[in-house]
Formats: C-alpha cells, sequence, structure tokens
C-alpha cells in the first residue's frame, strides 16, 4: 500500500546502495530540509486562505472572491507581495537584533517539527522525550518576540512584546499540565510510543473527563501560548497597532506571520497526537472488523485530518470570542485554568494508579 | 469565593461560550445571506444607494449656469480644506458683485464626509454616484469644479 514510510524506505535503500554512510546521511538532511521548508511554505500559503475564508463564512461574507478559482490563490498573491516589499529598518532599532528576531522564530518553529510523526513510520527525530522537547523548545518563540519588542526601539512594540512574554510564561503551566495529564497514563514521553499506546482507542475518549478536561484546557491555552484571537494582546491591532511586529515590513513581517501559523500547526500536531492519537486510526476497543476497514485510510491522512479538524477548532475560537484584556487574561489561567487543571491531573493520577482507564 | 460559586461561574463561562460557538458554526455551515455589499461589477445594471457619496461635483444646466455664489461656505466648512473657492467681482449695472472665478476641489484629501453639501446655502455642489478614482497621476486628482465659461444662475442670490 502506499505510504509515506514505504517512499522513504526506497530512498534510503537506494541512497545507502549509491553512496557511502556519511554521505547517505548528509544527502538525507538535506532532503528532510527541504521538505520542511516546502511544508512551511504550504503551510502558510494553505492556512492563510483557511483562516480568511473560515472567517468570512463565520461573518456571514464572502471573502477573497477575485484571485484565481473562488478567489483561492489569494495567498498566493499576498505572498509575492510581500516577496518584493521593501524590508525597512528603523535608524533607531538594534540593527542585529531587529534582523536576527525574525529567523529566530522561524529557526524554533522549525526545531518544533522533528519530534512529530506525520505518518507510520514517518517522522523525523524519534527521540526518548519527544514531548518534553517540544514544550522545551516551545518557550523560545517568547525570546524572538522580546528580541523583536526590544530591538523596534518603539513602545508599543516592546509593551506588546512584554505582555507576550507574561503570557506565554503563564499559560505555558496550564498547557503542561494537560499534557503531563495524558503523560501519566502513557507513561511515556516518546511521540511514536504514546501514539502506539492509542492503538485501542484514542486518549480523548479512554481517559474518561478527565481526558476531555485535561483537551480543553489544553486548546485554550495552546490558543493562548499562539497569540492568536482572543488572546491576541501581544498584537492588539486595536491598542498597540500590531505589537512586536509594527516596526516590521516585507519578507520580515511575513517571517513571523508564517512562524504563526506554523506554530498554529505544530501546537495542534501535538494535541492531535496526544489526545487524539495523531496518525493511528479510529480503533473502539477489539472491534476487529470497524478497525480493518478504518486501517484502509492512510495514516497520514488521518494525522493531517485531525490537525486540521484543530486548527478549524482554534480558528473557530477566534471568529467567535471576544477579547480579552490583561488582567482578565491573567485571571483566567491563574485562577481558573491552573487550579483546574492541577486537581484534574491528581483525579488522572488516580485513575492511573487505579486502572480505572480502558 | 465560594467553591459552589467558583464552579457556577466555570459552568457558565463555558454554557455562554458554547452558545457563541453554535451561532457561528450555524452561520459557517449555512452561507446562503451575505450581508457585505459586493463590488458592483455588473456596469449594466448598477444601482448604487441613493446616499452614496462618490466625489463632490457642481451641476450645471444646459446653458452653462451653476448655483454658486461664491459665499465660500463649503471651504470653512471643510474639515481638511479639500475646496478652495477663488472669487472675483463683476460689475454689472455699475455695481460690483461677488462671483467665483475657480471652485477649487482636492479628490485626493477628501474624506467624503459631506459636510460641503450640507452647508451650502443654494444646493449648488452635490455628490456624484462615482467611483474608481484612481490615476496615475497625481494632479489629475486636483479639479476645478465650474466649467469654463459658465456663470451664475439668475434668481440664485
Amino acid at each position: 500500500m502506499w505510504s509515506f514510510s514505504n517512499i522513504s524506505d526506497n530512498i534510503h535503500d537506494w541512497l545507502s546502495a549509491n553512496f557511502n554512510a556519511t554521505w547517505t546521511l548528509i544527502i538525507e538532511m538535506v532532503i528532510a530540509g527541504t521538505l520542511v521548508i516546502g511544508l512551511f511554505a504550504m503551510l502558510g500559503l494553505i492556512l492563510v486562505i483557511m483562516e480568511r475564508k473560515v472567517s468570512a463564512w463565520m461573518q456571514i461574507r464572502l471573502g477573497p472572491n477575485r484571485v484565481g478559482p473562488k478567489g483561492m490563490l489569494q495567498s498566493m498573491a499576498d505572498t509575492i507581495k510581500l516577496m518584493v516589499k521593501e524590508g525597512m529598518t528603523p535608524n533607531g532599532a538594534d540593527k542585529i537584533m531587529f534582523n536576527l528576531a525574525p529567523f529566530v522564530a522561524m529557526i524554533v518553529a522549525m526545531l518544533l517539527l522533528a519530534p512529530i510523526a506525520f505518518a507510520e513510520n514517518f517522522q523525523l527525530w524519534d527521540l526518548n522525550i519527544g514531548v518534553l522537547y517540544i514544550t522545551a523548545v516551545s518557550s523560545i518563540m517568547v525570546i524572538s518576540i522580546l528580541m523583536a519588542g526590544w530591538a523596534s526601539n518603539n513602545k508599543y512594540s516592546l509593551l506588546g512584546a512584554m505582555r507576550s512574554g507574561a503570557q506565554i510564561v503563564s499559560y505555558e503551566l496550564s498547557a503542561g499540565l494537560s499534557i503531563l495529564a495524558i503523560i501519566v497514563l502513557t507513561g511515556s514521553l516518546q511521540v511514536s510510543e504514546i501514539i502506539e499506546s492509542q492503538r485501542n482507542g484514542w486518549w480523548l475518549f479512554k481517559g474518561h473527563i478527565p481526558a476531555i478536561i485535561a483537551f480543553v484546557i489544553f486548546i485554550i491555552a495552546v490558543t493562548a501560548e499562539t497569540n492568536r484571537a482572543p488572546f491576541d494582546l501581544a498584537e492588539a491591532e486595536s491598542e498597540l497597532t500590531a505589537g512586536f511586529h509594527t516596526e516590521y515590513s516585507g519578507m520580515k513581517f511575513a517571517l513571523f506571520f508564517l512562524a504563526e501559523y506554523v506554530n498554529v500547526f505544530i501546537v495542534c500536531g501535538l494535541g492531535a497526537t496526544i489526545f487524539l492519537g495523531g496518525w493511528m486510526p479510529l480503533h473502539i476497543g477489539n472491534w476487529t472488523g470497524f478497525n480493518n476497514a478504518m486501517d484502509y485510510i492512510p495514516s497520514s491522512l488521518w494525522f493531517f485530518g485531525k490537525t486540521f479538524f484543530l486548527i478549524f477548532v482554534i480558528m473557530w475560537f477566534r471568529w467567535s470570542f471576544p477579547r480579552l484584556r490583561i488582567d482578565q487574561l491573567l485571571n483566567l489561567e491563574w485562577k481558573y485554568l491552573l487550579p483546574i487543571s492541577m486537581v484534574n491531573l491528581l483525579l488522572v493520577t488516580l485513575m492511573a494508579i487505579m486502572g480505572w482507564h480502558f | 469565593m465560594s467553591v459552589g460559586k467558583y464552579i457556577k461561574d466555570v459552568w457558565g463561562a463555558v454554557r455562554s461560550l458554547g452558545r457563541g460557538m453554535k451561532r457561528t458554526l450555524y452561520y459557517f455551515t449555512h452561507h446562503k445571506e451575505i450581508i457585505t455589499q459586493q463590488y458592483p461589477d455588473n456596469r449594466e445594471t448598477l444601482n448604487l444607494p441613493e446616499r452614496f457619496k462618490g466625489e463632490v461635483v457642481m451641476p450645471h444646466d444646459e446653458k452653462n449656469e451653476h448655483r454658486c455664489t461664491g459665499c465660500q461656505a463649503c471651504e470653512l466648512a471643510c474639515p481638511n480644506g479639500t475646496i478652495k473657492v477663488v472669487t472675483r467681482f463683476d460689475m454689472i449695472d455699475g455695481k460690483k458683485k461677488k462671483a467665483i472665478d475657480k471652485l477649487v476641489y482636492h479628490l485626493e484629501l477628501c474624506t467624503m464626509c459631506n459636510l460641503c453639501i450640507e452647508a451650502c446655502p443654494s444646493d449648488a455642489i452635490k455628490m456624484a454616484q462615482t467611483f474608481e478614482h484612481s490615476v496615475f497621476d497625481r494632479n489629475k486628482l486636483t479639479k476645478i469644479l465650474n466649467n469654463p465659461g459658465s456663470k451664475i444662475m439668475d434668481g440664485v442670490e
């Protein structure tokens, strides 16, 4: 059957038959890097047009409908526009940090992609602390935002960056705790083992109500972590113009924009991996016939389907809810989400010890 | 804060957010009604709203006469200096009479606020239903509203 792992195995076999081990490794790394950049470009194009169409339909508008069939090439046109624009650096800015910040944002997004399993046996790096790695590296994201805000030498940028710092640092706690709730059940931080443990059902269904609470908290926390509305206080168009990327233009701005969407993809991929079984098809207990029928759908389709469903949910949040004030934002985290996820973690631990889950 | 109120708060928040999400999901799945005004592509059957504000024009009748007395009320009413009235004095029956030489209108500055039209005591200017004003030369946006050789209509003071 056609699958990503077959293709990658064939390429690996062909390369090792024609080159020595070192060159095989180097060529494979180059291929993987190119694929990652290609995936980023595709994600940028697809997610932007998806966001605009989803927002339009939710607000009873038409959305982009001029460029290409039904406006589907709009994001392509926007990309070309951004590429030919001048990337300005303000006179008062810290030149090195200002120009470095978008690349840091991009590099963090690239690093985060490493442990995500896109399909069965198709993963860049299956390290044994995969989930810990993702939560750790994703907090470097805030450094790029702080760099951008500080180096812009602009009060709005600095305010946006500081808000973003407070927001990401506090929401990482509840995101981490809700991930821990599932780690307690799987007993492993390795992405492939987490997926393997969901062979007889996804954790969202196997973990009873605590898993559902953890899932809801996770979705809320990652929405805040990626700085998207209703938690877009870092950008805050109405009061801070654009927050940390006020002074950016052209491709440097586009890199921040792209990094935001890639981060959304990554956190949704992580949510799909932990709660919805990653590439694992929908399996229900011991229903062999049903499980076999589900296995006919390729694993990559399952992964991307779940991820895009979660992305849709996050877009749905964005276009339904009013924005929060900064004090309401921190209240929500420290007075509601964090205590609830702590109690929830205790419940899950009790459940895991007593063996109440399926 | 009691635990009961805390739980009630959380439940109430979840419920009201859920109601909002249900509403937007309904709109997302039933997109037959569009509330925004679409760009007027249909030039033959173009039907703009009556109060659409495109640009300021000065209507002239068939004898090339307008109703502007040169009172400069529009120039005073304009919030950003879009209109400039240049007046001259005509000698009629040995008496000096004020009339306009040029009514200069800067389309590039105009915000279509309609204040000049409301200020005009003699209804000399009105808003036209034109759009697509973009030009390659900025000077083309500075317009002189009165036609060359035009004069004031009889009976308009």
